[in-house]
């Protein structure tokens, strides 16, 4: 099972999002992170999903949420022909005995240190989400106070537009 | 032309075709209540005893005509007791629009009286929901719940108006009304494959179900079955397409249909699904179902394609449409080595034993299919009854054999009957089957149809126990009867004549023969009770998840 990002471009109305999870529980789909975005048109959203399971359950899932009544375009995000982003906030503790080597991993990665106490640091990283786990990675030998992922946002690479990819079948 | 929204409510619906919806009044559709006061004489407002019965009679409604039923209820309980009603529209793909108050807009999220957020409730078992926020947005709120209703797979909508959207004034654009557009052109690469799979086949089945019906595509199907000679079988859902006694049509499918249609299934190397969901009590055992065959699958609905039962190929579109295409593809053909074993099959088919002395539900039904003729319109409830219904029914028309299929829900049978017989308006019979443990649920309808003088004929097979839950428990958890035994002394004629209507009770077949020809004698609903042994059991049955090494014939 390989992981999937499903893109999902739907009527920016109020209620649409508990639409979209209401059928993905009903249905008992297993998704990894849902995000929720503006477009550059005001009257359309973007929901991104990400999901690991196997293609007959992806394909039920970008079915059956077609089928909603504000879903416009539904298209799948190969990691080739996409950019996918993740955003990270982390704060992990930190003292004048290692602020220099947490500062040194932040650079190698390109993380910005964000705020800063006598006891903790807090960095931002953006970037792809294998580039942030291996970021946690590193960070998993100090003391994580707290973190936040936001989940991936994508959209497709080049000049391709986005509303020809992959129509919903309605 | 300046008008209120309930004023904008009753001239939308007219603009709709709607002349009959069904319903229930309540603080928060006061406004809208007094609007079809006004409106009365172009809108039949059907008030019944219960909410769920009004969703119910909507839903028959459509069911017997095909057109989009109505139905009307208040906020909160109101609005909750449709939710059952919806539901079962919305399994077996019925169109309807139920409208709810709520209370005024400055109310909703304060857990005002009677208040409770039905779109949220409802979002599962619609194909779409609104809740209308300004008064402007109300008229095209409802041509949009209209058409959604009615185009592509047909489903029911739900549209929640709050109290000051319908005093609200606001300036009114009639419209014409929607028609569907023409059926988009079904794939022809798609169809090219379709008949070249037919063409091949050598022990061909079709498979078909509601969406045939549905689409009105019965002639289309009958010329497919005459020209390739290819027996076909059917869900619950689509009895009285092909008629009985067609010597293409096997009968019903699944769970309870005939040992023949099942191994036709089993054994073929071609099943053609036709408007149909591979549901679990058609196959069964999803791995092992048409386990021979190739199939092909014709829908409406893409999702339904590999969502059971993985298809080889499909042609997504309108049954009548891709029938209509896919016709000229196919070759005359004839598979006599295949119908021959198909009918030695028949030979050994499950037949039930007449019996001179006590009630048989085979021969109930026998009786009422002669006596009735091949007009009426069968309603059942759910259960064993539904069962023997949809076995024994001699089903010779589409839309006239009305039951709660994929929802299956107890007490739907006197609401949906109320419902077809006001959409027929006495041009043909309507008959509703129930059990003494259905008609228990919503038996309260019959006052709407002694209102209303509906000439609802029903038949109630009262074994005295939960039969179909029984049987189960007879088959597998060793005869222990768990709460399906009520002991329920109801007299059946007696509660009849309560409510104003009349009754008879029968405990042997020239006694339900004379009942049932005076019933069809009265202008108002009649019940007759049926009073039929409680170990009577639906034959065959392939248990669930089962195959046909599995069927009991006893």
């Amino acid at each position: 099972m390989k992981r999937e990002v499903i893109s999902v471009l739907v009527q920016n109305h109020a209620g649409v999002l508990a639409r979209v999870s209401s059928l993905f529980a009903r249905r008992g789909f297993n998704i990894d992170s849902l995000t929720v975005s503006a477009t550059n048109d005001p009257a359309i959203s973007r929901i991104t999903v990400v999901v690991h399971d196997d293609e007959k359950v992806l394909d039920q899932i970008i079915k059956q949420t077609a089928r909603l009544e504000e879903t416009c375009q539904i298209f799948r995000l190969d990691a080739d022909s996409s950019l996918q982003r993740e955003l990270l906030l982390i704060k992990v503790t930190a003292t004048a005995a290692n602020r220099a080597e947490l500062h040194e991993i932040a650079s190698i990665y390109k993380a910005k240190i964000i705020d800063l106490s006598p006891h903790s640091m807090s960095m931002e990283l953006t970037g792809e989400p294998e580039k942030i786990d291996a970021f946690l990675n590193m960070l998993s030998q100090y003391k994580v106070l707290e973190l936040c992922r936001t989940g991936i946002t994508a959209m497709s690479r080049g000049d391709r537009k986005e509303l020809q990819a992959r129509p919903a079948q309605r | 032309m300046k008008l209120t929204g309930s004023e904008i409510f009753a001239e939308v619906l007219i603009e709709q075709g709607v002349d009959v919806m069904f319903g229930y009044p309540g603080g928060s559709v006061l406004n809208l209540y007094d609007a079809l006061y006004k409106y009365q004489d172009r809108i039949t407002h059907i008030l019944t005893a219960h909410e769920q019965g009004a969703a119910h009679a909507a839903d028959g409604y459509a069911r017997a005509t095909g057109r989009t039923g109505v139905v009307l209820a208040t906020s909160g309980p109101g609005a909750t007791n449709l939710v059952t009603g919806i539901a079962t529209a919305y399994m077996d793909s019925v169109p309807m629009v139920a409208f709810t108050g709520n209370v005024g807009t400055s109310l909703i999220g304060r857990d005002s009286f009677q208040e409770v957020y039905i779109a949220g409730i409802t979002m599962p078992i619609t194909k779409h929901n609104f809740v209308v926020r300004k008064v402007e947005e109300l008229a095209d709120v409802m041509r949009s719940a209209f058409r959604i209703a009615q185009s592509g797979r047909k489903g029911p909508v739900l549209v929640d108006i709050p109290k000051d959207v319908t005093s609200a004034v606001c300036e009114f654009n009639p419209r014409p009304r929607w028609t569907p557009p023409a059926p988009a052109v079904p794939d022809a690469t798609a169809l090219a494959q379709a008949a070249e799979m037919i063409n091949a086949a050598k022990r061909p089945v079709i498979y078909f179900g509601g969406g045939v019906a549905a689409s009105e595509a019965g002639e289309e199907l009958r010329q497919l079955t005459q020209k390739a000679q290819i027996p076909a079988t059917y869900t619950l859902m689509a009895a009285g397409v092909l008629g009985y006694g067609e010597e293409l049509n096997l009968g019903l499918l699944g769970m309870h249909g005939c040992r023949t249609t099942n191994k036709a299934v089993d054994e073929a190397d071609l099943v053609i699904a036709i408007g149909t969901r591979f549901s679990d009590r058609v196959a069964l055992n999803p791995q092992t179902f048409a386990r021979r065959a190739s199939i092909l699958q014709i829908d409406i609905d893409p999702s339904e394609v590999n969502k059971n039962v993985a298809v080889d190929k499909w042609v997504i579109g309108d049954v009548k449409t891709v029938l209509r295409a896919l016709l000229p593809l196919v070759q005359p053909a004839e598979h006599p080595e295949w119908m021959e074993l198909i009918r030695s099959w028949q030979a050994q088919d499950y037949r039930p034993r007449d019996d001179a002395y006590s009630l048989k539900p085979h021969q109930i039904i026998g009786s009422i299919c002669e006596q009735a003729g091949p007009d009426a319109v069968y309603v059942t409830d759910v259960g064993q009854h539904q069962m023997w219904a949809a076995q024994y029914v001699r089903h010779v028309r589409p839309r006239s054999f009305i039951t709660s299929g994929g929802l299956g829900t107890m007490g739907f049978g006197y609401g949906a009957a109320i419902g077809a017989c006001t959409a027929l308006a006495g041009s043909r019979r309507v008959i509703m089957l129930t059990g003494d443990g259905s008609f228990h649920m919503n038996l309260n309808e019959c006052c709407t149809a002694v209102s209303y003088e509906l000439p609802v004929i029903t038949v109630i097979f009262n074994n005295q126990v939960l039969g179909m839950v029984r049987q189960w428990q007879t088959a597998f958890y060793g005869r222990r009867y768990s709460a399906t035994d009520p002991h329920r002394k109801t007299d059946y004629p007696k509660l009849a004549e309560a409510f104003g209507a009349q009754g008879r009770r029968c405990t042997n077949l020239e006694e339900f023969r004379q009942a049932f020809a005076w019933a069809l004698e009265q202008k108002g609903p009649v019940w007759i009770e049926c009073v039929i042994d409680k170990d009577e059991k639906v034959l065959p049955m392939i248990p669930a998840g089962g195959t046909l090494d599995d069927i009991m014939m006893s």
